[in-house]
Parts: structure tokens; sequence; C-alpha cells
């Protein structure tokens, strides 16, 4: 299915790689043939990583007629024409302007990211540093909230919410979103603090800085690497949420990125997917940027301290 | 902040043999240790502070999650529902439990969520481990490949659900429009609204796309961190590629198994935002997983009692999955 691009792909990859390793004396032709196994196994696993995206830019670019037209003919894999409609139209929508979610979703993830990182820098100094009585313990419910069902949570927070009046309202998802970000967080945190040399710290305090200060001036400091990791994972995390925002979230216009894209496109005989997958293009470029520019730190975030 | 002042006034007269000691240890060379605790007074001021600290990270947590647990056990023994506004919440006992139990929808939401669990967990650990040695191997071009990777990761499942949705939409997708090459029946299957079967597969293509990149950069750390003499030694002794697969990488490989299996398998039990999106449980109730009958109870049908008790028997699976996970990969020394 992909073999127009895999074939014009592999063999170009494979080349350059045989040109920067190949002996005289030691080729075989079965190195060879693993060789180009193993590179055509790379194309298609791009390929299935990224095609799909590949899928929606394409039909995002395309005109509300081509969609009902359906794939085929001159909208192959490669349309004849692209039009950016599908963009103005999820923004000028008379129901509900993409606009308002993105801002919200905006609001609400830098919001829980600044929260998860004061909280979770202090937690994770605390729980480093300050030998205080049941840290273990501390540290595991920290974990374990991590994995606590959210759609067991929805039922009570509801009620919550709903007897508080702040149903429809996007600011007490930055509270609820902390489940996702704080144990991931606190944790990085920690276990960053905890390499920093404590004579850094021990300088600082027999200058008569307090831990606070130094907590601020010394260690927040050194730790920017881990802290700036946190945060974009924080930023990922609620970012990505649709469960709590499809739960507490009623009117479009208080909707959440995420929860909006599932109301574009819908019309009583036909699915407009140029319309969602303008959006979901849209919701998807930050997060894309974020990844790319920040790729080591985020997979050294994840995998910080997991196996111990 | 009134800790922070007494710690200051407090902790520095005690620290006045610190700056020597720390040279010594730095001079000698070995790793850096919490020095011994020096006088009482700082040692509490410290942990006072530290308490402080931790006080706001542990408040939000209990509030998010063990509040919500509480609550659901008292609801579950409750009559609690939203639709019959005026009637009191009076205790019911077990019947919120026996409802659940003798209802055949939540049954097999329950059979569904355990078969979807064990298909994925199986799939997305030996794919994940295919592609993590894939990613290990030095070659032109890794980078991309990780990059490209874990950019499905990255995405909120919004936007993966919707991706496969066009994907195998009869009309917009382009699963259909090749398999129309090869019986032209299959040029306007339906999968997501039509036929259990294929709406499953459907959804399960999509989950796996986006969570797979997280198990395999779990396990390439972990491939990274097996130091390359081990190797060596096996291939000394005459091991085969697969030999020293079996015997060398898969045990050193157990921690970062271990922490997969679990985030995978919570995941999978969990799921619900592609279902929701995706198929809305449907054709029929045919996709809805245990979360997704605990929305449609909480959110929908409003009925807290009942949602109550299918909240709880989630947080048990839960636990029970973690707590199983832990003793079994246990390390066995230390």
């Amino acid at each position: 299915m992909t073999s127009a691009v895999a074939d014009g792909g592999a063999p170009a990859v494979v080349a350059g790689s045989r040109a920067a390793t190949w002996r005289p004396p030691r080729v075989s032709a079965r190195k060879v043939v693993r060789e180009t196994l193993f590179y055509l196994a790379v194309v298609i696993v791009v390929l299935i990583a990224l095609f799909p995206f590949y899928w929606i830019l394409r039909t995002s670019l395309l005109s509300n007629q081509q969609v009902a037209a359906g794939v085929g003919g001159a909208n192959g894999i490669i349309p004849s024409h692209l039009s950016g409609s599908a963009y103005k139209d999820v923004f000028t929508n008379s129901s509900l302007s993409f606009l308002d979610p993105l801002v919200n979703s905006i609001i609400v993830a830098l919001a829980t990211t600044v929260v998860t990182i004061i909280v979770a820098s202090m937690a994770g100094y605390a729980l480093a540093r300050l030998r205080i009585r049941g840290a273990g313990a501390i540290l595991a419910f920290i974990l374990l909230a991590g994995f606590f069902p959210v759609l067991a949570m929805i039922g009570p927070l509801f009620l919550v919410l709903r007897y508080l009046g702040m149903l429809n309202n996007i600011y007490p998802l930055i509270i609820v979103y902390l489940v996702y970000t704080l144990p991931i967080a606190t944790w990085l945190l920690k276990n960053f603090f905890e390499q920093i040399p404590l004579e850094l710290e021990d300088a600082a305090l027999v200058d008569g800085a307090t831990r606070l200060q130094t907590l601020r001036k010394v260690v927040i400091p050194v730790a920017i690497p881990a802290v700036f990791t946190a945060a974009i994972l924080s930023f990922i995390l609620a970012w990505n949420d649709f469960a709590f925002a499809v739960s507490f979230l009623t009117s479009t216009n208080h909707f959440t990125a995420p929860l909006a894209i599932t109301t574009f496109g819908q019309s009583q005989y036909q699915t407009f997917y140029n319309l969602i997958d303008a959006a979901v293009v849209i919701i998807s470029i930050p997060i894309a940027l974020l990844v790319l520019f920040a790729q080591r730190r985020i997979v050294s975030g994840l995998t910080a301290g997991s196996f111990r | 902040m009134a800790a922070d002042v007494s710690t200051g006034a407090e902790g520095r007269p005690a620290r006045a043999g610190r700056p020597a000691r720390a040279w010594r240890a730095w001079k000698s060379g070995r790793p850096t240790r919490r020095p011994a605790p020096v006088g009482h007074a700082r040692e509490r001021g410290d942990r006072r502070l530290g308490y402080a600290l931790v006080a706001p990270v542990i408040i939000l947590l209990l509030a998010i999650t063990a509040y919500p647990l509480i609550y659901n056990v008292w609801n579950a023994f409750h009559f609690d529902n939203l639709s019959y506004g005026n009637l009191p919440h009076n205790f019911v006992g077990w019947k919120n439990f026996t409802a659940m139990f003798d209802s055949p929808q939540w049954v097999s939401a329950l059979q569904r969520t355990l078969i979807f669990t064990v298909v994925t967990i199986v799939f997305d650990m030996v794919v994940g481990l295919a592609l993590a040695l894939m990613m290990h191997r030095q070659f032109h071009g890794r980078g991309f490949l990780r990059a490209a990777i874990l950019v499905p990761w990255a995405m909120p499942t919004v936007v993966s659900a919707m991706l496969w949705k066009t994907m195998f939409d009869p009309s917009s997708g382009f699963v259909d429009y090749i398999l129309a090459a090869f019986h032209p029946a299959w040029g306007s299957l339906a999968w997501v609204n039509a036929n259990e079967w294929r709406a499953w597969a459907a959804v399960f293509i999509a989950d796996s796309w986006k969570n797979i990149p997280f198990v395999a950069i779990l396990l390439l750390a972990g491939l990274q961190v097996i130091p390359n003499d081990v190797y060596e030694a096996a291939r000394m002794d005459g091991a085969s590629w697969w030999q020293s697969f079996r015997r060398v990488t898969l045990p050193m490989l157990k921690p970062a198994i271990s922490v997969a299996l679990i985030f995978r398998t919570l995941q999978a039990l969990l799921v619900f935002d592609v279902i929701y999106i995706m198929t809305g449980g449907g054709p029929g109730n045919s996709t809805e997983t245990l979360s997704y009958l605990s929305y449609n109870t909480f959110i929908i049908n409003t009925d807290f009692g009942l949602g109550g008790a299918m909240s709880i028997i989630l947080v048990l699976l839960a636990l029970a999955v973690s707590f199983v996970y832990v003793r079994a990969f246990r390390p066995d020394t230390a």
C-alpha cells in the first residue's frame, strides 16, 4: 500500500549507509540483504508513524465539495487542488469559533504547568533533602495517585463542582489536571535534586542563606533542565486531557480545544473531515514543535529513574 | 515563612564544621552522601520546613483522588441520582452493587475491557520491544526515527482518535481507498459504526499507534543501560543472537519491562478517550468499556450511586494490577 514511497526511499538510504560502512574484503551478500531489510523496516515504521499525519494534513486542505466527493480521482493521495477553506471555517464557524477553545486550552495548560512546577519543586526538594519522616510512604502515595482511574473521580468531582456552581468553567480544571502532572513532575524533580552536589547548597547555607533562599537562588537555577523537562511534560499532559473536559464542560465556548474538535464537521448527511482535521492539525502543532525541539529532554524525563 | 526564619536562626551555628568535611568528602572522591545529622535544632527546623513543602502536593492529591474515592464509597451504598432530584439520599445497602453485577451491559463491558487489555499489552510489548531494538542500533537517521516514533505518543488522544477515524472513514479515509483495489465492495467498508469487530480493530489500531511509542522509548532506555561488556562476554562464549537476547537482554530489561507493563496495563484497563471519540461505545453497546460505562452512568444518567459502585471496581482493578506487577517484578537481588 505504501510501496510507491517505500521503493523511492529505501534504496537511497541504504546506498548512503553502504558508502559509509562498506569494507571490500568483509562484505557478504547476506549482510547486504540484512541491512536492506533493516532499512526497509525503518522506512515502514516511519511511514506508519507519519503517514496518518500527512493524510489529515491533506484532508484538512480540501474544500467541502472535495470531501463530499470522497477519495479518488482528482482527490487521490495527492489531491489536484488544495484550499485553506477548512481553516477559515473552523475560526469563523457560527456555532463555535475554534479560537475560544484554543485560548481556554492555553490558559488551562499554562496555569497547570505553573502550579505544577511550584508545588512539585517544593515537594521534590523536601523529599530529596529535608529528611522528613515517612518520605518513602509520601512518595509512594504521590506515585500511586498518578495511577488513579480518572473515570472513577469524575462523579464525585462533578457533584462537588456542581455544589460550588463551578461546572462548565475551565478554572477548576487547573486543579483537577494536577492529578496528571504532579506525580511525574514531583518524581522527576526529586530525582534531579538528589543528584545536585550537596556542597553547592552547603556553601549558600554557610553564607547565611535560609533553606528557602537556597532552594530559590541555588537549587532551582541548577535544576533548570529538570524544571524545563517537568514543565514540558506537564504542559503536554494538561493540553491532552479529554475525560475531565468532556465531563465538566457543557457549553461550547467553554470547551477546551480537544473537546471542541468533536463538535466540528458534523452535519446530517456527511462528516466534514476537512474541518475536523484542520482543528486536529492546529492543536497538533504546539505539541509537535515541543517534541521536535525538546526530544532529548522529554525522553530523559520519561525514563529518568524509572527503573530502580 | 515562619519555618523558614527559624531554620536560618537555629540552623547556622550547627553548620560550622560542614565545609571542611565537605572538602574532605570531595577530595576522597567518594560519592557524596547526605551528611550525618548535625544537632537537633537544625534537623527539627529542616523537618518542619520539609513538611510545609510537601503539604501542598499531598493536600492537592488527596483532594483530587482520596476525597472522590471516599465520596464514591459513600455514594455506592446510597441512592443518589440527579434525575430524581428531590428524592432523599437513602441508604440502600448493596443494591447498587447487585444492580451492577446483574447488568449484562456491565458484565460484557468488563469482559471486553479485560480482553482488550490482554491483547493490547501483548501486542504493544512485542512491537514496542522490536522498535526499541531498532532504535538501539547505530545507524544514519536514528534520531529521525526516534522523533518520528515519539510524535504519535505526545499527541492528544483526540488527535490519534480523530486521525484514525479519518483514516478509516469510508468516504474520506485512506484505508478503504486502498482496500478498494483488492475488492470493490471494500471501497466503502464502514469501520467504526457498523460492525463490532471492525470497530474494535479501528480502536485497537488507534490506541496502539499512540501508545506503542511510549513502550518503545521506555524499553530503549532500558536497553541503553545494559553494559556492553555483558554482550561481549556472551559473544566470547559463542552465544548466538537469539541466545544473547534470551539470556542477557531480556533478563536485564526486566525493570524497564515492568514499568512499561504497569503503565500500559493501567492505561488499557481504563481506556476511555479513544472509545468515546471513535465509536461512542457503539455500534450498539459493543465497544463500551468499564471507563466508558462509568462516564455514561455518572454524566449521562447522573446515577452517582451506581457510578460509585462501578468506580470502586475500577479502583480495585487498578490496585490489583499494580500489586500483582509489583510482586511479580520485585528485584530478586538488590
